[in-house]
């Protein structure tokens, strides 16, 4: 049985209650009579032999030589890939990048290739653990690149790491990974989970320092990119094409290869999460009651260490490999196959239920920024043609918001939290007039390098991915969230679902129509 | 024509800068406008007698009224009226130079109120100012040839602790007075101040005082404890001296040594007065001015007004007193009056025996005890003071217990809550729960207070005596009407409601600086206001303190998480736990002399390589340092930073730990270093002493010496009492997340007090465990070659 379509569900008196991811827990929420829920697509098949699957892609590129004929002995060979955010959750052993680049490094071998480098292509974002990059890579690969010094985390602070490549014809600055621009080949391993992620992005933004970042990674950009899910309409892909040029202009030969995996998202017993709640078996009602009940007690801590440890048992739908924007095209597409779902106008009112993770806080916690982000930045922008909330109407988000930060990871987000968005919360206001002194600080920078911590501007960058939706939406309600934090970002807290509905009326009317989005498991709404 | 009478006189007044001395300058400016002052003033530490007179007297609200009328005239009128001269009551010839002798020569009238009236007063103290003062006052008048007629305020309470009536007689006419000679007192007073002296030096008692002060300061460094028990000491001997002083006043008959100093000076006076003509005065309980120079008028906090305001505030749940009996109180300003009275009068004849008048109210227009209470209690129910949180006190009302009993019970709460911080100090408790401890304490203090009051004050809520007038209101009866409404001292003259209702209890409540409005306060607090101070422009070093203050970890956690790194998991388990397992001895070595728990815990590094270490110690800032943070202690350090504040990290951690992985966020860094053997390993010894205690303090001023800073414009940081020395050295000292006793000292001083926590989403290891790499730890290594790890 092929799997189903996504589609738009009407509540009517008959519809049982509908999950709402929490953080670390779930809700089940009555919505009124007359709203509409849209569901993700059933996950698609998988590729049955991916081994296969990604030698032919390599022995047969789309606009590109094979791989093995870019090889040649006593070339500089460069293998970047994504870094820790991506997939999410992470995936089960072994992750598609480790196949990838094991095969690569067969035919690199095989071509008698002895100058390799991997370099976790993280740009801002904090460093990968060696429990992570063994995740990402596998252990023998690790094993045989890490103690020489071949395997590494990306350092956009390390001056000598760096070269200049040139600017664009708009006069953005593209400064990257010395040793990547350099290289006689880069080959990119991706993961393209949603639209946003893989093209001339993978490079120009993996691989980039502020200098380069900033050009794209700002409130004008984000404001025009509409959304950031659609790079046909996106000023950040725009952006990111434009510095594409500037590379293979300047002589970067870059072998992109790309892969998306499907929906499956939760392993079980939490797999009932994915299926329509009209569907759930006596079992997975009984592991619904069971989990809750039991989350609701645990402490804070237990709950996330409960959820941080899911693999995910999504895999690989395909595969291409060669030319970036003729490969992207390709993702791009099997990307709109599993995650797009049409849906019929706006809504005055659209809920989200968040859940316990975001790119930013694998294995750590998700704070309130990154509530902010998740909500605005990523989840709001998971539309295509018009964003699935009307102008002027309301987001409500259901998630407990904890005043809770890592600090290890996320530092310059504490002080951001206490010393920036207790002054203000306007996205032109934080970028003009605290920007550049947490990119240029010391302290983060030396954390950023040393540490696992992101890189000081990083919070900035959350809080401007939610720009678009900031200055699209009347208001942003949400439930169940630590009072104080929610206030401070600029939101209102409710207590439940009931009265975040009759909070919205005071921006939208008595009557408004209501959208549920039912994610995860990732989609796209494409709305007309 | 009392006013006419002192026309053109020279009145000396001494004790002027008091309560009843400062209505008496007062009404003698205002309403005997032609008479000229001659204050006796005892010079200040830092102000001549000149000075405290322009600021303790003149500038009283007293004077608003005559202010008032004179306008820009008062400084010249004062100026012309008074003369000071600089001595002391307590001094032999009053301390007098030629000039302040001349002036004496030139009075016609020497007016002496001048008296130490704490009832709690060293018995030596009380017997040089109240005992000799009134005869060293007659003896300087006759030295200079002066035979003015001298006016010398007693009590009526030199009566002693008798029932019935007390007429104003001599208190040797008394058939109760005892026989003792005043001159052996004195001797016997002195004799007793050098005995005390000398035995709070014995070695006994100065190990006690060094034991005290380090339990309250604990690891604090020499100079500092040292400090601290010379002023327990001081503060043992005044204590022995005022204990030696109720017990003697209680041996012969008197509530207190002040009552005693004074019954035995007038006889003191009578003994030495020769020629002199004098007059005694002898006022009851003195309170706030009826009507002169303005209803309510009153000078410091005395007797009945810390009981009242203690009352008022919910914290005298009980107090003694016998609810018939009669509270003899009298308004300063009748008490001035019939000084004033005397004054004119002048002696009969300077041969008869001395005039003795009581200004008392118990005889002619009593208040009974039960009576006040229901006043106070019916005032306060309807006008309460607030708590801290705006809420109304609630205040008791009181079943008139015996005294024993209320002392007692007050005693056992003293001793109970002694007990409970005793516990308390000895936990180690930090941040909000080190607060418990302050709190006991203003409990205890509370209590304490409460118990003193008892004390001192029970005896005169229960004195059955009554003192007879009958000599005041002879005089009155010959006054004419101008002077009877000018200079009234008729005790008939006060209705007490109306006195206590609407003319002392609102004065009491205005001058005690109590809430008695309700609502929170706005505006900032107390800590944003000290905060600001911390974080003004102005300061320019900002010292910090490491270990639970800007981290919640330790040297053994640091070491144990380095230790275990290269170990198999089960000896890494083994070692994290005999660490912790260690905690407690180590912990009780640290809190005696932190220098010396470092020296002794570093050893166990010795052998470990160098190159190793380096390596692993870079990994702590994740796993240690940041994991264990307090976030906003380090903004703190940045923000100082960008106020252009030199930072400066001054702790006792090693370099290894803190110079790499700490460098960026301070501009220098002071920290221990441990020696390298050639071999490239560690010695385990430190090479200079670890900054801590005083060599901390002293680390920084050469720091601030060396950088060219002031450390009175210095801030630091830092969270136990062994830091004191850092703390007391700066102008702006903080206490982050202090533990019990550095609680309660900066509560006391007014220190900031920043509570910074770990941020909630940290990681939290139950054990200091590095994560593992594979290969041999020093620990381990170090167990096989140097037999040095234990």
């Amino acid at each position: 049985m092929s799997p189903r379509p996504g589609f738009v569900m009407e509540v009517d008196r008959s519809t049982p209650p509908t999950l709402f991811m929490h953080g670390e827990g779930f809700r089940l929420q009555s919505l009124p009579v007359g709203s509409r829920i849209v569901y993700p697509p059933e996950a698609l098949p998988t590729v049955a032999d991916i081994d296969g699957a990604i030698r032919s892609a390599l022995v047969d590129p789309v606009d590109s030589e094979p791989l093995s004929a870019l090889l040649f002995p006593g070339m500089r060979l460069t293998i970047a890939f994504d870094d820790v955010s991506l997939p999410l959750p992470p995936m089960r052993r072994p992750d598609v990048r480790q196949r990838v680049i094991e095969a690569v490094l067969d035919l690199a071998a095989a071509a008698g290739v002895d100058d390799v480098h991997l370099i976790a292509a993280l740009a801002l974002h904090r460093r990968m653990t060696e429990a992570e990059l063994r995740h990402a890579v596998g252990d023998r690969v690790y094993d045989a690149f890490a103690p020489r010094g071949q395997l590494y985390n990306f350092d956009a602070e390390d001056p000598d790491a760096l070269t200049f490549v040139g600017e664009t014809d708009q006069g953005e600055e593209v400064e990257i990974s010395k040793r990547a621009a350099e290289s006689d080949l880069l080959v990119y391993v991706n993961i393209n989970l949603v639209a946003m992620d893989g093209g001339h992005k993978s490079t120009a933004t993996g691989l980039a320092s502020y200098r380069s970042l900033r050009h794209h990674h700002n409130v004008r950009t984000l404001q025009r990119s509409r959304s950031f899910m659609d790079q046909h309409r996106s000023e950040l892909h725009s952006s990111n094409w434009r510095m594409g040029k500037v590379l293979r202009d300047a002589g970067v030969k870059i072998f992109q290869i790309e892969t998306t995996l499907n929906n499956d998202t939760f392993p079980p017993p939490f797999d009932f999460l994915q299926k329509r709640e009209w569907e759930w078996s006596a079992r997975d009602r009984a592991t619904f009651v069971a989990s809750s009940k039991a989350l609701d007690r645990a402490p804070n801590r237990v709950r996330r260490s409960v959820f941080h440890a899911v693999r995910a048992p999504h895999d690989l739908t395909g595969v291409a490999a060669g030319d970036v924007e003729a490969v992207h095209r390709l993702t791009t597409a099997r990307v709109y196959d599993q995650q797009l779902v049409a849906v019929e106008g706006q809504t005055d009112v659209l809920t989200l239920g968040l859940p316990y993770i975001c790119p930013y806080n694998v294995n750590s916690v998700m704070n309130p920024i990154l509530v902010m982000s998740t909500a605005l930045g990523y989840f709001f922008n998971l539309y295509r043609g018009r964003p699935l909330v009307r102008e002027g109407g309301v987001l409500i988000v259901s998630h407990p918001t904890p005043w809770e930060f890592h600090p290890v990871h996320h530092p310059s987000y504490i002080d951001f939290f206490e010393q920036v968005l207790s002054e203000t919360t306007d996205p032109l206001e934080v970028e003009k007039t605290y920007e550049q002194a947490y990119a240029e600080d010391e302290w983060y920078r030396h954390l950023y390098r040393t540490s696992y911590a992101y890189h000081g501007v990083h919070p900035f960058y959350m809080w401007y991915w939610g720009a678009h939706a900031l200055q699209h939406l009347g208001a942003v309600i949400v439930v169940g969230g630590d009072t104080r934090a929610v206030r401070r970002l600029g939101f209102k807290p409710a207590s439940t679902l009931r009265d975040a509905l009759e909070m919205a009326s005071d921006t939208v009317g008595r009557d408004p129509s209501i959208t549920h989005f039912h994610a995860p498991p990732l989609m796209m709404a494409d709305v007309t | 024509m009392i006013a006419e009478v002192l026309a053109g006189r020279r009145l000396f007044v001494t004790g002027s800068t008091g309560f009843l001395g400062t209505a008496l300058v007062e009404r003698l400016l205002r309403s005997v406008p032609e008479c000229e002052l001659v204050l006796l003033v005892r010079p200040g530490r830092r102000s001549s007698a000149a000075q405290r007179v322009r600021r303790e007297i003149l500038r009283n609200d007293a004077f608003d009224r005559l202010r008032e009328r004179l306008g820009e005239g008062f400084a010249t009128e004062t100026d012309r009226r008074i003369q000071v001269v600089a001595g002391d009551v307590s001094l032999d010839g009053l301390g007098l130079d030629d000039e302040g002798r001349q002036a004496l020569a030139s009075c016609d009238v020497a007016i002496h109120a001048a008296a130490s009236v704490a009832f709690d007063s060293p018995l030596d103290r009380a017997v040089e100012v109240n005992l000799l003062g009134p005869a060293r006052i007659a003896e300087a008048l006759q030295s200079v040839g002066s035979t003015a007629h001298l006016v010398s305020v007693s009590t009526c309470y030199v009566a002693g602790n008798r029932r019935g009536r007390a007429p104003e007689i001599l208190v040797s006419d008394t058939p109760f007075s005892p026989a003792v000679g005043w001159r052996e007192e004195v001797e016997a007073a002195r004799r007793r101040r050098a005995d005390v002296e000398a035995e709070s030096r014995t070695p006994p008692l100065l190990a006690r005082f060094a034991k005290a002060a380090r339990a309250e300061l604990g690891a604090a460094g020499v100079p500092l404890l040292a400090t601290k028990a010379e002023k327990l000491r001081d503060a043992w001997v005044a204590d022995t001296m005022v204990e030696a002083g109720r017990a003697r006043a209680r041996a012969l008959g008197w509530p207190d040594a002040y009552a005693y100093t004074k019954a035995l000076g007038e006889q003191a006076l009578l003994d030495v007065r020769g020629d002199v003509p004098v007059t005694i005065v002898r006022p009851s309980i003195i309170e706030s001015a009826l009507a002169e120079p303005r209803p309510g008028w009153i000078r410091g906090f005395r007797m009945a007004e810390p009981v009242i305001i203690t009352y008022a505030q919910g914290l005298l749940r009980e107090f003694p007193g016998i609810p018939e009996g009669v509270v003899d109180v009298i308004p300063v300003d009748l008490v001035v009056a019939a000084v004033v009275d005397a004054a004119a009068r002048g002696p009969a004849d300077p041969s008869d025996p001395p005039a003795i008048v009581q200004v008392a109210s118990g005889s002619t227009n009593p208040l009974h005890y039960r009576h006040l209470v229901d006043l106070v209690h019916g005032w306060f129910s309807r006008n309460p003071l607030y708590d801290t949180k705006g809420q109304p006190i609630v205040v008791p009302r009181w079943s008139f217990p015996g005294r024993g009993r209320v002392q007692a019970q007050l005693e056992r709460a003293v001793k109970t809550i002694d007990r409970a911080e005793k516990a308390l100090s000895a936990l180690p408790l930090r941040g909000t729960s080190a607060r418990w401890s302050a709190d006991l304490e203003e409990h205890r203090a509370a209590a304490a207070r409460a118990l003193v009051y008892v004390e001192l004050y029970g005896a005169y809520a229960e004195t059955e005596a009554i003192f007879g007038v009958d000599e005041l209101l002879d005089r009155w009866s010959t006054l004419d009407a101008a002077d009877r409404e000018r200079f009234c001292f008729h005790p008939a003259v006060i209705d007490w409601d109306a006195y206590v209702t609407e003319v002392h209890l609102p004065s009491v409540v205005e001058h005690a600086r109590v809430r008695s409005t309700p609502g929170t306060r706005s505006g900032p607090s107390r800590t944003e206001r000290l905060r600001a101070r911390v974080l003004s422009a102005d300061r320019h070093l900002a010292a910090f303190d490491l270990e639970n203050t800007l981290i919640a970890s330790n040297v053994v956690e640091s070491y144990s998480w380095l230790a275990t790194r290269r170990l198999p998991p089960g000896d890494r388990v083994r070692l994290a736990l005999r660490a912790l397992a260690e905690g407690p001895s180590l912990l009780a070595l640290d809190r005696k002399d932190r220098g010396d728990f470092l020296r002794h815990f570093y050893r166990r590094f010795e052998g470990a390589p160098v190159d190793q270490l380096d390596e692993d110690a870079v990994q702590l800032l994740s796993h240690l340092l940041l994991a264990k943070s307090f976030p906003a202690g380090f903004r703190r350090v940045r923000e100082h930073r960008r106020l252009g504040h030199r930072t400066v990290l001054i702790t006792g951690a090693l370099d290894l730990i803190v110079e790499r992985n700490l460098g960026p966020l301070f501009d220098d860094i002071v920290c221990a270093r441990m020696g390298v053997t050639e071999e490239g390993r560690y010695t385990g010894e430190l090479l200079a002493a670890p900054p801590t205690g005083e060599a901390r303090a002293q680390a920084m001023a050469d720091y601030a010496e060396a950088e060219g800073l002031r450390l009175e414009e210095a801030v630091a940081y830092a969270d136990s009492a062994s830091d004191l020395p850092m703390l007391e050295a700066v102008g702006f000292p903080v206490a982050v997340n202090p533990e019990t006793r550095l609680a309660s000292i900066a509560h006391k001083r007014g220190w900031l007090v920043e509570q910074w926590s770990k941020s909630p989403g940290g990681p939290r290891p139950l054990l200091p465990i590095g994560p593992m790499t594979r290969r041999t730890s020093f620990a381990e290594a170090g167990r096989g070659r140097h037999g040095a790890a234990r």
